[in-house]
């Protein structure tokens, strides 16, 4: 099922946007702050409805989709990782079924071991570190089996080896068909984790496609106002700044 | 069915017969004089009007707890019960109390005012903050507009009424505010039950809970609607009973998982045998004159109030 958005403006912080985005793939949607990837990442989740254009999901327009039937398709992980009660780490990943109407077991466990999650079943919401919440919050949209996931930030305030752990959760989710669409701070992780990176400056896309294409030092220097050059090592790309 | 429905189910079951032999005069089915119309007609209504007032307050508490997401929330501090007040305190003004019905039905009108107010300004978005902000504002415009009635009463016998009737008892109360209160109460915590399951997943925060199909914006038409008939309802027929809303969650959340669909049923039960048990207490303990059921519980809850949050600022610290 395919993600497209068209010509998307919202108010001043999306402008004409257009997006075709493929399953089984990782994009990364890049840009400095106030680039507008928070808005467009929730215009693809069809949780903030556009002034103008529209968002397909398949042969859908979201606006006109059943929440229900938008939230079986869509996965979405905002960046807070707010969990309001001390509530029981399994019901939390048991909410992901909830478009589905059920709580059953076999996703819910699927998730749970795709995440390591086992030994945290039976813990409180509350008792978690910040990287435990963060797969936990993970595994509660993997649990609801959507053909798209949308992470807003996903890697932010984790430590890198948990970033690398997580990242390497997403990737697993992408090859097994679904899509992944992450807006990510770092451009490093962009480069050597996505298959295509979006990058926004001010409501616009400015470049799109493969990371080397799309993170140029040329794009870098006009969008960040950066100066900076890839290094490569082995298979990694390092980002050095001058 | 989960632990906390069968301890306060139980104990509700325990507290009501004994609740029906407590008062001034103790009552010995065998011993007392017109032991079977003393209790048909007083106790048995007296002691069902509690357990209805308390089921809904309790339940309305739950919800709003959860739909807040904040353990301080109490559904007297939207507007919904202040509005009741407000259209009791008319109806005591005018002196229209000479007819029995007068005085619950403006309450109702009072409680449905504010509620429309309240989905008026706050319905369409169906955001937090907004809802919150708006029905503090429908609270402080109905107690205004309450203050000003008092101090305008056209005699001193209808102002010491109304500042009665706002301590909220359930002195002297028939089958005919039993058979007003039941049908609102049940259909209210009907509606509250129903929206357990989004408030289950506004745990995760309003965007995750949109983003899982809930919604938000049909959610706060439903707990306006069941606010407003559970407590609309119990103002009606008892006055204003604060605390209530409150302190039965709290009671109840050790006993479950904490999850707010998990709450609303065991805090009906445990909301019915606080409200129960305070106005059997208000009935033996040894005053004078009665000491009121709302007076009663407030004593009780801001003490209860002020621990919490001392707890939470050592939880904090």
């Amino acid at each position: 099922m395919t993600l497209i958005a068209q010509n998307l403006s919202i108010g001043n912080r999306l402008h004409d946007v257009s997006l075709a985005l493929k399953p089984g793939q990782i994009t990364a949607i890049c840009g400095p702050n106030g680039a507008g990837k928070s808005s467009l990442l929730e215009a693809l989740a069809g949780l903030l409805p556009p002034d103008e254009g529209a968002v397909n999901l398949g042969d859908s327009s979201l606006a006109k989709l059943h929440p229900r039937e938008r939230a079986k398709g869509i996965g979405y992980l905002p960046q807070a990782h707010e969990i309001a009660w001390d509530v029981p780490v399994r019901s939390l990943i048991e909410l992901g079924r909830m478009p589905h109407g059920d709580t059953r077991a076999e996703p819910v466990d699927a998730a749970i071991a795709a995440l390591d999650l086992g030994p945290l079943e039976n813990r409180r919401a509350q008792s978690l570190s910040g990287g435990e919440t963060a797969r936990v919050l993970l595994a509660r949209v993997l649990a609801g089996e959507p053909a798209w996931i949308l992470a807003d930030e996903p890697l932010a305030a984790l430590d890198i080896g948990h970033q690398l752990a997580l990242l390497r959760h997403l990737r697993a989710a992408a090859e097994g068909g679904a899509g992944v669409v992450l807006v990510l701070h770092d451009l490093a992780h962009a480069m050597n984790h996505a298959d295509r990176v979006v990058v926004l400056d001010r409501g616009r896309i400015v470049a799109a496609g493969a990371p080397g294409y799309a993170l140029a030092s040329d794009i870098i220097d006009d969008v960040w106002n950066v100066k900076a050059r890839w290094l490569r090592e082995a298979k990694h790309h390092l980002l050095l700044l001058s | 069915m989960n632990r906390a429905v069968v301890v306060f189910g139980l104990l509700l079951a325990i507290a009501l017969p004994l609740s029906l032999l407590a008062g001034r005069v103790w009552l010995w089915p065998d011993a007392t004089p017109n032991a079977a119309i003393i209790l048909a007609e007083l106790r048995l209504p007296r002691a069902l009007l509690a357990v209805i007032v308390g089921a809904g307050l309790g339940a309305a508490g739950a919800a709003m707890q959860g739909y807040l997401r904040n353990p301080l929330a109490d559904p007297g501090l939207f507007g919904i019960a202040p509005g009741a007040a407000l259209g009791a305190v008319v109806a005591l003004w005018f002196g229209y109390t000479t007819s029995a019905w007068l005085l619950p039905l403006f309450a109702l009108l009072g409680a449905g005012g504010a509620m429309a107010l309240l989905a008026a300004v706050a319905g369409r978005t169906g955001g937090i903050a907004l809802f919150t902000l708006a029905g503090l504002m429908v609270a402080s415009l109905a107690g205004a507009l309450t203050a000003l009635a008092i101090s305008m009463a056209p005699n001193a016998f209808a102002m010491s009424e109304i500042v009665l009737w706002l301590n909220g008892a359930l002195t002297d109360r028939s089958w005919r505010e039993v058979t007003l209160a039941a049908p609102l109460v049940g259909l209210g915590v009907l509606l509250l039950w129903r929206t357990g399951k989004s408030l289950d997943a506004l745990t995760l925060g309003e965007s995750v809970a949109r983003s899982l199909g809930v919604n938000t914006g049909a959610l706060l038409w439903m707990l306006i609607a069941g606010i407003g008939l559970t407590v609309g309802a119990s103002v009606a027929v008892a006055g204003i009973i604060g605390f209530v809303g409150l302190i039965v969650p709290h009671l109840v959340r050790p006993l479950t998982d904490s999850r707010p669909s998990q709450l609303i049923v065991p805090s009906a039960l445990a909301g019915a045998l606080l409200v129960l048990v305070a106005d059997s207490a208000v009935r033996v303990l040894p005053f004078v004159t009665e000491l009121r059921l709302g007076i009663a519980l407030s004593l009780l809850g801001a003490p209860f109030f002020l621990w919490l949050l001392i707890r939470m600022r050592r939880g904090l610290a």
